[in-house]
This record gives C-alpha cells, structure tokens and sequence, in this order.
C-alpha cells in the first residue's frame, strides 16, 4: 500500500470526513480514507447528533437548510441503528423579549420555506409537560431531526468501501505537497488531501484558525416518554456567541430508549476531563428549565471537542497554501448537521459542477484566515 | 410471629416481613426485575447499590434501585413483565 497513489485522500473518519468519502466514492473517484480511530469514534460519538436548521447568519442557514434536505432523502436508507427520528426541535423562549426572538425565527424561516409554529405556553406545557410553566412559548420546527452519528458515520464508511474506498488505519503525522505520512513511515499519495480532520485539522494544516471548543454532555438511565422533542433555550444563542467566557445552556434531547441526552456546555480548555463545576452549572441549567429531571439519575457524563472557528463558519474549500490541500472542517457545533453538505460541496468542487448553494462563504480564504479569538 | 407488611407487586398483594428490601420482596414472587434495551429479562446481582439491576418503579418514581429500599406498609412496585 505504501506510495500507492488515489484520486483523493481524506484525513479523519468522522461524519464528515466519513460523508467525503462516501460521496467522492461514488462520484467514481478512487478513494483513501485515513485515521487513527474507527469510523465515528471522535467528536462524532461525543456529540448531540442533532440535525438543526440555525440562522445565526444566512450562510449558515443556507448550509444547515441545504444539507438537513439530504438527510431527510438519506433517512430511509439509515439501518436501524442510527435511531433516526423527525422529533423537531422546540426553540422556548424564556421572557418576552425571547418571544420576540421566536417571530423573528418563524419569520425568517417561511421566508425560506422552513415551515415552523410558534406556540403559545398552553401549547408548549401540552407537547412537554415536564417543562417549567413561567416559559413565555417557543417555536417548533417540525423538519429537525436527531440520530445516532456514531452509527451513521459507520454506515457511511460502508458505503464508501462498497465503492472501491480503501479504508486504512493509522496515525497520520502530516499532509501536504500531494502525501499524506504516517507515524511508522508509510506514505500514500494525492493531488487532492481532504483535511476532515476536526478538532485536530489545525495540527495537520498549521496556520489553520480551528480552535478546540470542549463540551460535557449527561444521559440519563431510562424515562420513557419524559420528553419528546429535542428542547432548546433561545439563550443558547447567546451561550454559542459568547466566545470570551465558559458558557452553559439547556439543551436535551429524546433517546429511542427513553433516556434523556442533557447538554451543553462550551469552554476553551485543552483537558479532556469532566469539569464537575461546569457539569453542575449545566445540570443546575437543565432542572431550572425541566425541574423533573432533578429526580433522574444521571447514568454517565463525558466530554468532547468542537472543531471552532472564529466566524462560527466550517471551511470548505481548497488550502490557499499548498495545491494538494483542502479542507472539510472547523463545523464547531454543526458537524453532524452539515456534513452531507459538506461532501456534495467539495464533490462539485472537484468536478467542476455548480454548487447547489454558494460556496463562497465557506472557502479558506482572506479575512476568514486571520485568527481573531 | 414477625411483623408483616403488605405491598403490591404488579397490581398483586403480597404480604411480607417488615424489615426486609423491596428486592427481597420482589425475589419472592418473581426473579425478573427489568428488561434490558435488547428485551433481556434483568435480575439482581450484588444486592448492595452497585449493579443496578434490581431497578423497579416504586410508587410511582421509575428506576429506582429496590435493594435500598425497605418495605414500608402499601408500596406500589412495577416490574417488567
């Protein structure tokens, strides 16, 4: 296998680079998948697997609209395994001045033909009961969707070896000038490197304003029917945007098995270790919102890294420094979401097909490069 | 002659000795405890708050660990079938 030579090369098996490899597969390219870990195993398994549509600037609603249309036609083909389920996501609005926040959504969404409800509180307390009662109402965005990523990206790797991928494991120590090289000295070689490398593409594309953004996340044991769709605080924006500070936000989601998946947190801290004084604040931020879950018990805690830029944008596109390089990565909090769309992105890219949507936004390019955190 | 209690264990009385765990109740009428997300049928191993599989409703709060809990006069336990 050493100096054998594909069409491309794509560094990180999770759902993104897991996505690339499917799509470019089947596109007829002949191609390498490479990591150190199965399909899925990093900041794919440690996540939400929640498929949102988020309007915190239009390219992003662009690229989260765009590429939550492919998994609604990806969906029947998902094994059971990926716990696929349109539960929507309920957008609830803390105070007035949130309940303007939910027009605003619901608005913007039909705009863009993202049917969405907005729902008084009498509504709201009916869909989840276990909700506090002082909530001011919320937006329900029916087409939001929720999986089990681990067993999606594996599905994925599947697809693309059933394609002629070659899957190869191994820890890659640096890529460019058209090879990518391992730790015990193989070397395989392309004129197109995919960086899908996530909260570690910075180490492999160095000037690369990807920063590791940590997260905890609790489930708990099983409470069949507690909760229904996935739930968010509309101050989470305001969580998300805050980059100077450690942040927490309320966030849960619905298991196939009744447990409940209770996030978020967000910290620029490199160790990997459950933070118990940020696990507190989060949990103390989820019994607030759902004051039943201070009798649940909690079964396992963890942590994972988002892949953060600093314009809450991934980079998609071709490496201005070096020909053989482009990137699939920095999709922070998105990367499940987006990485569908992130596949048929760079596949146009390569064939030289018109994008379904512009890429312009999420190309490695001029002021997007100049790290400002 | 011990003291005696009576709980209902899936909707049938039964009448056991005061003092003992609900797990213990349990165990005398039925081994299964809880099913298993695959549909397994569950039952105790360590008896002391670690293994988790003695977990039952118990009037009414879900998953709660019956091995450290003693019968009190009317406790509502549900069991999977």
């Amino acid at each position: 296998m050493s100096g054998e030579s594909y069409d491309c090369i794509v560094v990180g098996s999770g759902i993104v680079g897991t996505a690339c490899a499917a799509k470019f597969a089947q596109d007829g390219m002949h191609v390498a998948i490479v990591d150190c870990l199965g399909a899925g195993l990093g900041a794919t398994a440690a996540g939400m697997g929640h498929i949102v549509v988020m309007d915190d600037s239009s390219a992003q609603f662009l690229l989260t609209k765009y590429s939550q249309d492919l998994w609604l036609d990806l969906a029947a083909r998902l094994p059971n395994s990926a716990e696929f389920q349109k539960c929507g996501t309920l957008w609830v609005a803390a105070d007035e001045e949130e309940m303007a926040e939910v027009e605003r959504k619901h608005s913007l969404y039909a705009n863009h033909q993202v049917p969405t409800t907005i729902l008084a509180i009498r509504e709201l307390a009916s869909l989840e009961p276990q909700l506090k009662s002082d909530l001011s109402g919320a937006l329900l965005v029916q087409s939001d969707a929720v999986m089990y990523a681990p067993a999606v990206a594996k599905t994925l790797m599947e697809d693309a070896v059933a394609n002629g991928a070659h899957w190869i494991e191994g820890e890659v120590t640096s890529i460019g000038h058209g090879s990518v090289d391992f730790r015990d000295g193989r070397s395989i070689k392309s004129q197109r490197i995919v960086n899908a490398a996530g909260e570690r593409s910075a180490e492999l594309t160095p000037g690369l304003p990807v920063r590791k953004r940590k997260g905890h996340l609790a489930i708990t044991d099983r409470y069949p029917n507690f909760l229904h769709h996935q739930v968010v605080e509309l101050g989470y924006l305001k969580s998300a945007h805050s980059v100077s500070s450690d942040s927490v936000a309320f966030n849960v989601q619905p298991r196939i098995t009744g447990q409940v998946l209770i996030g978020s947190s967000r910290q620029f801290d490199e160790s990997p270790e459950v933070d118990h004084a940020i696990l507190s604040r989060m949990l103390a931020r989820a019994v607030e919102y759902m004051p039943g879950l201070a009798s649940c018990s909690i079964i396992r805690s963890w942590t994972g890294y988002r892949a953060a830029t600093p314009d809450k944008l991934p980079f998609i596109g071709p490496w201005p420094e070096d020909d053989t390089i482009f990137l699939a990565t920095g999709h922070e909090g998105l990367g499940i979401t987006t990485s569908l769309a992130t596949a048929e992105l760079l596949s146009a890219f390569f064939s030289g097909r018109t994008p379904v949507i512009p890429m312009e936004p999420y190309l490695p390019a001029g002021t997007r490069l100049v790290s400002h955190a | 002659m011990p003291d005696l209690v009576t709980i209902a264990i899936n909707g049938a009385e039964v009448r056991v000795q005061s003092g003992i765990t609900v797990a213990s109740a349990v165990l005398t009428v039925r081994s299964g405890f809880r099913r298993s997300v695959a549909g397994e049928l569950r039952s105790p191993v360590c008896g002391m708050g670690v293994c988790f599989e003695c977990r039952a409703t118990v009037n009414g709060e879900p998953q709660q660990r019956t091995c450290q809990l003693i019968c009190e006069e009317g406790m509502v336990i549900e069991v999977d079938e």
